[in-house]
């Protein structure tokens, strides 16, 4: 299949003007004769099921948590990117569009990435008439910092908690139109499969969680709004039930999936204490402004310290080793994410490293509360202060806080068109389930950015196209598709009951994690990939031979649940491996260690890896097939980044 | 329903009805309190007998007293409305509770309080109250004038140590119930704001602490000056 | 360090339920809370039983979705959540009693497992402002005092999960509901339909079972975010005012 991006001809800016206006429209009255699916109530999936059912769709709405507001997308702290130029700092669209494009290494599409930059401001206009309560100035105006390393001022925030702001805006619009009917809410209910008739989706499978039914749901559309899949490499900032579950069972009825191994990871999190550690905990990117990171000079003194015979405060300033702002002058500890946090890893894999397992570095406060004072530096940070000594014990304001990085945000994911339609008719990915607009790297503030693009203002245009051209006709939840499917759901189920082995279902999720981590994970290399492909697929049968999934399917069964998720991660992490390995350059997330400058940064090969990989499944034990799709690049220039 | 009945079966509407005969209750509370503290000027209970009379036949006081006994049966019941409804909506209980780090007792209490309340109210009434209106009283002269004895059957009623000490305690109960209930019912009222809000505070402390020793203090000495 | 830990298990809805005794030991004081029970659930699955149900996503203390009524407080000894609670609140040799929240509007699903769509049904009665995606005045064109803002986002925290009710003596919702009410009532875009928000979440939350308010501040005290029991003021008198003046018939 000759993968079709749909972009339109035409200068960038009028792309998503003239699409507008040329996709075909479903007239008022009929709209409600269609029935969209909506899996996921996090930005994407809230405000795309919210702006569906204001349309007339009657819409239903899928989440595995106990409430459609609990979905991950409430855990983003920064805030969210617009081009609105409030500051009348020299932003625009065309900046915003630009800077996602280069910060995303020039692996994404121009075409999408200018599109959300352009609806960005309508978002914010959109949040708050919404009434999410931005950070304001005294003039009553809403206030903007920058973020992540941008030039210009142009995220907008509500303290420490954007995303849960934005996602309970999101959530009041979908409660309001579940109060009006037109959205029937499916909270504790897992999508199982998607169905799909005649090669079109026609509805998914789910899982009651409470009763454990298996049910059949018939749509003329669905929309996979799932989230990202970080959670393979077990620790990661994502929350707990975060998953791939939803989009593999997509990936394996057709749809693509493109660029798995885009990761990003992220480097100031709350390190990890030991074996029992369940998740990991983002510090906001904002402490770097300040924070000075640093490890000790030689090994001997690192030792030392993660024996307990000194503490960091007593390590004398010629000892220290400042190694961001000693490697980049000119940005010290501002360099983006993947800069600092293969720095980090480079230290410790020296042995430098400042904790007890040796994977942590210091960012150290002392000489900004010294320069600003501890009440300014309190009334900047003093809630992450409070959080990082509720989980440490420590307290940052007297010694350094330690910090390593940490598996955040996929940029790869389900493959789409400019209509955020997947390689299955009438399959949709929206936000991080889907690979479109970060390309190798994301920027900071920007997904919270996209989700809320594709949701409020690009598939409430795009899914007309398709509708329009759809019969009225239901599918009843009978038809044999829906049946084979069911039946299939139910046989895994079984399976995974009866194998009664000896290992539990986490025991099998952190071997997962540990070689994707070791191997998959900030620094990749051919040999290393090769190994991890091997050792996964032996994970994956001892996992269908050897794991212990107890109780009945009848009933609440968390270790049921988990097991489907973690079955699923494996096939993922192989995927991964398979993509890691295709791509022979280093761009954004991904660095390949043979592929690196004389001084040790990505080194991007355009000439022969400048496309979108995207992989077709083939069927169980079969290895995925690759397609390409050129990415063309008229409006940005391909430069090598440098942050020296 | 009526917009009316609906506001008041809600349970803002029954919060309010408290909230509003609470407050009532307590500005009684204060008249009352002027009124019997007459009963220690050393005047034999002249002034006292002439303050009850007063109060027995003005009109307007009639009116209120009406009223007020309506508020305290509203108060009442509305009590019970609530705390049936209350206690009903945590069905089962918790096995280890640690109340009392987040809330004070007299909050948790209120409904034993006001029982307790309620029940003196009723002792008393029946002593004072009902013995003034139907029962046979002596009667004192005034200038000139007869009045009904009043007096003379508080001071009786107070020379009985246990009659004192029913009352005093009772009024540490009260005392407890306002600790709660007089900044609870501006709460209620919805009248809460950063600069006001700490003054009633300290205004119901002090209220809830004074008004019922006062109360207290009455048959404390009456009790005195009987064993004189 | 070794503990006891009383835990309530319950089999499903409609099952009585009772306590249960469970041992563990070498935990680290460096754990949460919940990873204490992740422990105790890798021991009971490799032994073969049923492992303890209990609801939690971000373990990040911002999705509102664990629960637990720890050693008789809601989220257990400290004012944050109980995915963020550490164990080195807890001391060696210790009982930890384990409940699931308890109210008539949180029936419990299994173990410590409640149903909180009560919460959900509250905001459904009102908790928006009924403005379609797009259309709407550029985001600066109504200013907003600064103060009035952070009082909004104060109240706006709120993360659903439920411990206020748990906290209540009277399982009462009013935090919750309050805390909504107010953000919307603060700001400029919910005026327009302050009123009848007012009377419909009210008219709710009591549909719901929730128990009334006697205003003893456990709520507050027990709030993980720190809502403040001054939005149940701002609540009452939005509602009073509003029943006495709406001309819509609510
Ligand atoms: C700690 C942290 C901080 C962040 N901070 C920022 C930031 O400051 N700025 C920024 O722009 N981005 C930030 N991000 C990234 C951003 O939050 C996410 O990328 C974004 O919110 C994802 O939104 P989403 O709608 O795509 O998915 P999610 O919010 O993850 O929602 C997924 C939904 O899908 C449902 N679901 C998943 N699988 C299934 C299934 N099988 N069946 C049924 N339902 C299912 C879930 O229930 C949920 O409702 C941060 C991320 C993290 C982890
Ligand atoms: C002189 C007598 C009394 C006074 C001055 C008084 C005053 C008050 C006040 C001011 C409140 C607070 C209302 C609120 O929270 O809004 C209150 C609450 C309460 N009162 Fe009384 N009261 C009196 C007698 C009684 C009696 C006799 C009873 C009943 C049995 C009673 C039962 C209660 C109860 C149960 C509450 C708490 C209601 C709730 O749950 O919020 N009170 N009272
Ligand atoms: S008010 Fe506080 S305790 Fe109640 S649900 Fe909200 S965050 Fe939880
Ligand atoms: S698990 Fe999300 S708040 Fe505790």
């Amino acid at each position: 299949m000759i993968l079709d991006s749909k972009i339109p001809a035409g200068p960038v800016a009028e792309k998503w003007t003239k699409h507008k206006f040329n996709v075909k429209l479903v007239n008022p009255a009929n709209k409600r004769k269609y029935d969209v699916i909506v899996v996921g109530t996090g930005l994407a999936g809230a405000s795309a099921a919210a702006s569906l059912a204001e349309l007339g769709y009657n819409v239903k709405a899928f989440c595995f948590q106990d409430s459609p507001r609990r979905a991950h997308s409430i855990a983003a702290q920064g805030g969210i990117n617009a081009a609105k130029n409030y500051q009348n700092d020299g932003d625009s669209v065309y900046r915003l569009f630009y800077d996602t494009v280069k910060g995303g290494d020039y692996r994404a599409r121009e075409g999408n990435v200018y599109r959300l930059a352009e609806v960005s401001v309508s978002i914010i206009d959109q949040c708050v008439a919404q009434g999410v309560p931005f950070a304001r100035e005294y003039g009553g105006l809403l206030a903007n910092r920058s973020f992540g390393g941008a030039q210009v001022s142009r995220t907008f925030y509500a303290r420490g908690q954007t995303g849960q702001q934005l996602l309970l805006g999101a959530y009041s619009a979908l409660s309001r139109q579940v109060a009006n009917g037109k959205v029937k809410l499916y909270p504790r209910t897992e999508m199982m499969d998607v169905v799909t008739v005649d090669g079109k989706a026609r509805g998914i499978i789910t899982r009651n969680l409470i009763t454990g039914a298996v049910e059949s749901h018939s749509a003329h559309a669905v929309l996979l709004c799932t989230g990202g899949y970080g959670n393979v490499f077990f620790l990661s900032t994502n929350a707990m039930g975060s998953n791939v579950t939803a989009a593999w069972r997509a990936h394996k009825k057709g749809a693509y999936m493109a660029n798995p191994c885009f990761t990003q990871i992220h480097p100031t999190c709350i390190p990890v204490s030991g074996d029992h550690q369940s998740k990991l905990t983002l510090m906001s990117e904002s402490l770097r402004n300040d924070g000075r990171v640093w490890v000790p000079a030689t090994v001997t003194m690192a030792e030392k310290l993660r024996k307990g015979q000194i503490k960091a405060n007593d390590i004398p300033e010629n000892e220290r080793d400042y190694f961001l702002e000693r490697k980049y002058p000119s940005f010290g500890n501002l360099v983006p994410r993947d800069v600092a946090s293969r720095n980090a890893k480079y230290v410790c894999d020296e042995g430098r490293g400042v904790n007890e397992t040796g994977e942590a570095v210091f960012l150290d406060f002392r000489d900004a509360i010294k320069r600003d004072g501890r009440k300014t530096i309190e009334g900047k940070y003093g809630n992450l202060f409070d959080m990082y000594k509720q989980i440490t014990g420590e307290d940052p304001y007297e010694v350094p806080m330690m910090i390593y990085p940490a598996v955040h945000y996929t940029m790869g994911g389900l493959w789409v068109d400019y209509n955020l339609m997947t390689t299955v008719p009438g399959l949709y990915a929206l936000g991080e389930a889907n690979f479109s607009d970060h390309g190798a790297n994301r920027l900071g503030a920007s997904a919270l950015m996209q989700g809320l693009a594709d949701g409020y203002f690009v598939i409430p245009y795009t899914i007309g196209d398709y509708l329009a051209q759809t019969p009225y006709d239901k599918i009843p939840t009978d038809h044999p598709e829906f049946k084979k499917a069911e039946k299939e759901v139910q046989d895994r189920i079984q399976k995974l009951l009866t194998i009664k082995g000896e290992k539990t279902v986490d025991h099998f999720h952190k071997r997962l994690g540990k070689i994707m981590w070791n191997y998959c994970g900030m620094a990749r290399t051919e040999e290393g990939l090769k190994k991890a492909k091997q050792m996964i697929k032996d994970l994956k049968a001892e996992f269908w031979t050897n794991v212990n999934v107890l109780g009945a399917n009848e009933e609440l069964n968390q270790s049921l649940e988990k097991a489907h998720r973690v079955a699923d991660f494996i096939e993922l992490g192989e995927l991964m491996v398979d993509d890691a390995l295709n791509r022979n350059e280093s761009c954004g997330g991904h660095f390949r260690e043979e592929y690196q400058t004389p001084d040790g940064e990505a080194l991007r090969d355009d000439e022969n890896f400048a496309y979108v990989a995207a992989w077709k499944y083939m069927g169980e034990g079969q290895e995925e097939e690759l397609h390409k799709e050129p990415l063309v690049f008229e409006n940005v220039k391909l430069t090598q980044r440098s942050y020296k | 329903m009526s917009w009316v009945s609906k506001t008041l079966s809600s349970t803002l509407g029954r919060k309010l009805l408290m909230a509003l005969t609470g407050l009532f209750l307590i500005l009684f509370l204060v008249v009352h309190l002027a009124g019997n503290l007459q009963l220690l000027l050393p005047d034999g209970g002249d002034s006292f007998n002439v303050y009850a009379h007063t109060m027995a036949n003005n009109p307007f006081i009639k009116v209120v007293s009406i009223g007020n006994f309506a508020f305290i049966l509203l108060h009442v019941i509305y009590s019970i409305v609530l705390t049936q409804h209350n206690k009903k909506s945590r069905p089962v209980a918790y096995a280890m509770s640690n109340e009392g780090k987040s809330s004070t007792w007299a909050s948790r209490n209120m409904g034993i309080l006001g029982t307790v309340i309620l029940i003196f109210l009723v002792v008393h009434l029946k002593g004072f109250w009902y013995e003034a209106k139907f029962g046979t009283l002596p009667t004192t002269m005034i200038d000139g004038e007869s009045f009904s004895d009043i007096y003379a059957i508080v001071a009786a009623a107070y020379a009985n140590i246990w009659y004192v000490l029913i009352y005093v305690v009772s009024m540490g109960f009260l005392a407890f119930h306002l600790s709660h209930g007089f900044a609870s019912a501006f709460q209620t009222l919805g009248l809460n704001h950063v600069k006001y809000s700490p003054l009633i505070q300290k205004v119901g402390a002090g209220f809830s602490i004074l008004i019922p020793a006062l109360f207290a203090l009455i048959p404390i000495v009456m009790y005195i000056q009987s064993l004189s | 360090m070794n503990l006891t830990l009383k835990i309530w298990r319950q089999k499903n809805n409609s099952d009585k339920g009772g306590f249960k005794e469970y041992k563990v030991s070498d935990i680290s004081k460096d754990m949460s809370f919940l990873e204490m029970l992740d422990v105790l659930n890798e021991q009971l699955t490799e032994k073969g039983e049923d492992p303890v149900h209990f609801d939690h996503d971000c373990r990040e203390g911002i999705c509102g979705m664990c629960s637990l009524y720890i050693n008789g407080n809601p989220h257990g000894p400290l004012q944050t959540t109980t995915c963020q609670l550490h164990m080195r609140s807890f001391n060696d040799g210790e009982t930890i009693t384990i409940e699931p929240w308890r109210a008539k509007a949180f029936p419990v699903m299994k173990d410590l497992v409640v149903d909180r769509s009560a919460f959900d049904r509250i905001i459904q009665a009102g908790g928006y402002v009924s403005v379609n995606t797009g259309g709407v005045p550029d985001a600066n064109e109504i200013p907003i005092p600064k103060t009035i803002a952070d009082l909004a986002m104060d109240a706006a925290q709120c993360i659903g999960c439920g411990a206020c009710v748990a906290a209540c003596k009277n399982a009462s919702a009013m935090l919750f509901t309050s805390a909504k009410v107010s953000q919307l009532a603060l700001l400029p875009q919910g005026q327009v339909e302050r009123k009848r928000r007012a009377e419909k979440m009210v008219a709710q939350m009591d549909e719901e079972g929730f128990g009334a308010c006697t205003n003893t501040g456990a709520c507050e005290a027990q709030c993980p975010k720190g809502i403040s029991i001054t939005n149940i003021a701002r609540m009452n008198r939005e509602y009073f005012s509003a029943v006495v003046s709406n001309t819509e018939l609510v």
